[in-house]
């Protein structure tokens, strides 16, 4: 499903440099964009940690204005949707300059991000005009990394290194690499819905401590089947390694936040450390997906479904024409 | 196959963005007071009694940490020294202020008229005062912004309508009201983060707050036997039972404890 998403080529795998070039541009674009909505996770990440998500109760002017004024929580609601009007220009130009020059998928793509910013637009002035934190600040919270994801996977999509990849790896391990990967992104994404509703009150902490033993024990598992298999490519033990290291940060900084959310149920206002580790843990959830995501990907670009060629033979003919085992992404 | 897949998952985050159009739902009908279906006794005023006391707290409290108000240079202006909490104010005998005392059980049989005058929540130094407010069902519930700078607010009750206000400095107060009898109902500002305040809402008029020396007085109570219940936001609820006969005056104290004290 996943394979030739890419770009249309004017010959085979070459590109023609001016071609390339506006590729070039376009990739940059969409990592600038993707870029853009980690400030964008944050900001909203600090609006929740300071409680000021109800500080602005109007939308989509801010106490009838278009600036208003910027004191105490009205700051970080303001900044949020500062970064969010942000966003959604760069992910417009996205979505219209992948339909210029992207494939048919990547197109696709694009526009789902658009659609996708607009609905969490929407969903944000929910949250502001209809209150409900429980279900609303936790399903803007879920469409933020649906969304995020999207644009990390433009992001991938255009970059010189997937239209040169092809499937040339042959995963001979049990379970597929492919599909476990891919299941420790669903789960993942699960553990950050399960992470948003207790922090937005929708559930108690159980359901996250449960989801944190599974996804630890599918990122561990997922690390190693690409550390056994395929140690040698560069372009699988990278995200790899991301992603395990994600993980590692992910749980000190979950255990520092479960402390700071136990001390500021005695204190009367946010503390500064409560707001750093509870928007650091947010962060990090992201990254985690998103690291996950991209070992996705690539494991499906990489690897071929169920080719009967033996790891060795496909390592040589990647060496000889398409993927390099220690190639670096443009 | 996959154009179809693709389409439904388009559908999906439409209906998402549909329903993010949905208008403000509003639950009006939560505003109006339950309607009474049986009739119901008028007080005798010949025959009331009363109950009064002090609550008290066993205990030495553990000392709040100022407030940083450094978010809003306004509020820190207005006060040149540090502020503490309202959360436990208690005075070296032990009394308890910000207590809730109000019957619980012993007033169904009763109906009550709203009274015409309005209860003010004001903000004022960036701090609500008071801190606890009580009224009663359909009573005019006006909050006032003294401040030169810009609140909301944001009760959050559970059984009545969820409204949420901005009010900047010189803006006419807000008239709201309860529908509902509802106990503690949250108050914030999310523009300032450490103003919280409560809303208590009953359907009889049998309520007190305690000011700083911990005494309270429920006058003009039916005879009757009741279940008298004192909150604290901190120290939760405690309640006892009194019968009251014609024109009886009962004494009835709380004592609430700290942690340390009660062995916690």
């Amino acid at each position: 499903m996943l394979r030739n998403i890419g770009f249309h080529h004017s010959e085979g795998n070459a590109l023609i440099m001016p071609e390339a070039e506006k590729l070039q541009r376009l990739h940059r674009f969409a990592v600038a964009t993707a870029s853009v909505t980690v400030l964008l996770l944050m900001a909203g990440a600090l609006v929740t940690s300071n409680d000021a998500a109800d500080s602005v109760p109007d939308w989509p002017l801010a106490y009838g204005r278009v600036i208003p004024p910027l004191v105490g929580g009205i700051r970080y609601e303001f900044a949020h949707r500062v970064f969010a009007a942000t966003v959604t220009i760069l992910t417009v130009i996205l979505a219209v300059w992948l339909a210029r020059r992207g494939a048919k998928t990547a197109r696709k793509l694009g526009w789902t991000a658009l659609l996708l910013v607009t609905a969490q637009a929407l969903l944000g002035a929910l949250r502001v005009l209809e209150g409900h934190p429980a279900v609303t600040a936790t399903m803007h919270a879920t469409l933020a990394q649906i969304f995020f994801v999207t644009v990390v996977s433009l992001a991938l999509l255009t970059s010189a290194w997937w239209q040169n990849a092809s499937e040339s790896l042959d995963d001979r391990g049990s379970p597929r690499l492919r599909p476990l990967a891919a299941i420790t992104a669903a789960a993942i994404f699960v553990q950050l819905i399960l992470g948003a509703g207790f922090r937005h009150g929708a559930f108690g902490i159980l359901p996250h401590l449960i989801g944190f033993v599974v996804v630890t024990v599918l990122i561990i598992w997922t690390c190693r089947s690409v550390r056994k298999r395929f140690g040698q490519v560069r372009d699988l033990r990278r995200p790899g390694i991301l992603l395990q290291a994600f993980l590692g940060t992910q749980v000190l900084l979950g255990i520092a936040a479960y402390w700071a959310v136990v001390q500021a149920m005695h204190s009367v206002q946010p503390s500064l450390s409560y707001v750093i580790v509870t928007v650091a843990h947010v962060l990090v959830g992201a990254l985690t997906l998103a690291s996950s995501v991209v070992l996705t990907l690539s494991c499906y670009r990489l690897i071929r479904p169920n080719a009967p060629v033996a790891l060795r033979s496909a390592m040589e003919s990647t060496r000889a024409g398409g993927t390099r085992p220690e190639s670096s992404r443009a | 196959m996959k154009t179809k897949f693709f389409n439904l998952a388009l559908a999906a985050v439409l209906a998402i963005a549909i329903a993010g159009c949905g208008g403000k739902q509003n639950n009006e009908t939560n505003e109006k007071p339950v309607a009474e279906t049986n009739a119901k006794k008028v007080v005798d005023t010949s025959t009331v009694g009363s109950v009064s006391g002090t609550v008290t707290l066993d205990g030495k409290p553990v000392p709040a940490k100022p407030i940083n108000m450094s978010a809003e240079p306004y509020c820190q202006k207005e006060h040149p020294s540090p502020v503490v909490p309202p959360e436990v104010v208690v005075d070296d005998k032990g009394d308890l202020a910000n207590v809730v005392v109000y019957v619980k059980e012993g007033l169904s049989d009763y109906s009550f008229d709203t009274p015409k005058d309005p209860v003010v929540l004001n903000q004022k130094g960036c701090m609500y005062d008071p801190h606890i407010v009580a009224l009663m069902t359909g009573q005019t519930f006006e909050v006032k912004n003294d401040d030169q700078t810009t609140h909301n607010i944001h009760p959050m009750p559970k059984d009545n309508r969820d409204w949420n206000k901005s009010q900047p400095p010189g803006a006419t107060p807000i008239d709201e009201t309860f529908g509902r009898a509802e106990n503690a109902i949250p108050v914030k500002c999310n523009v300032h983060p450490w103003m919280k305040s409560y809303i208590f809402v009953f359907k009889n008029p049998y309520y007190a707050i305690t000011p700083k020396d911990g005494k309270f007085e429920l006058k003009d109570l039916p005879p009757g036997t009741y279940t008298i219940e004192a909150w604290h936001e901190k120290y939760g609820t405690s309640d006892q039972t009194v019968t009251i006969g014609a024109k009886e005056s009962k004494p009835l104290n709380f004592t609430f404890k700290t942690a340390a004290a009660s062995g916690d």
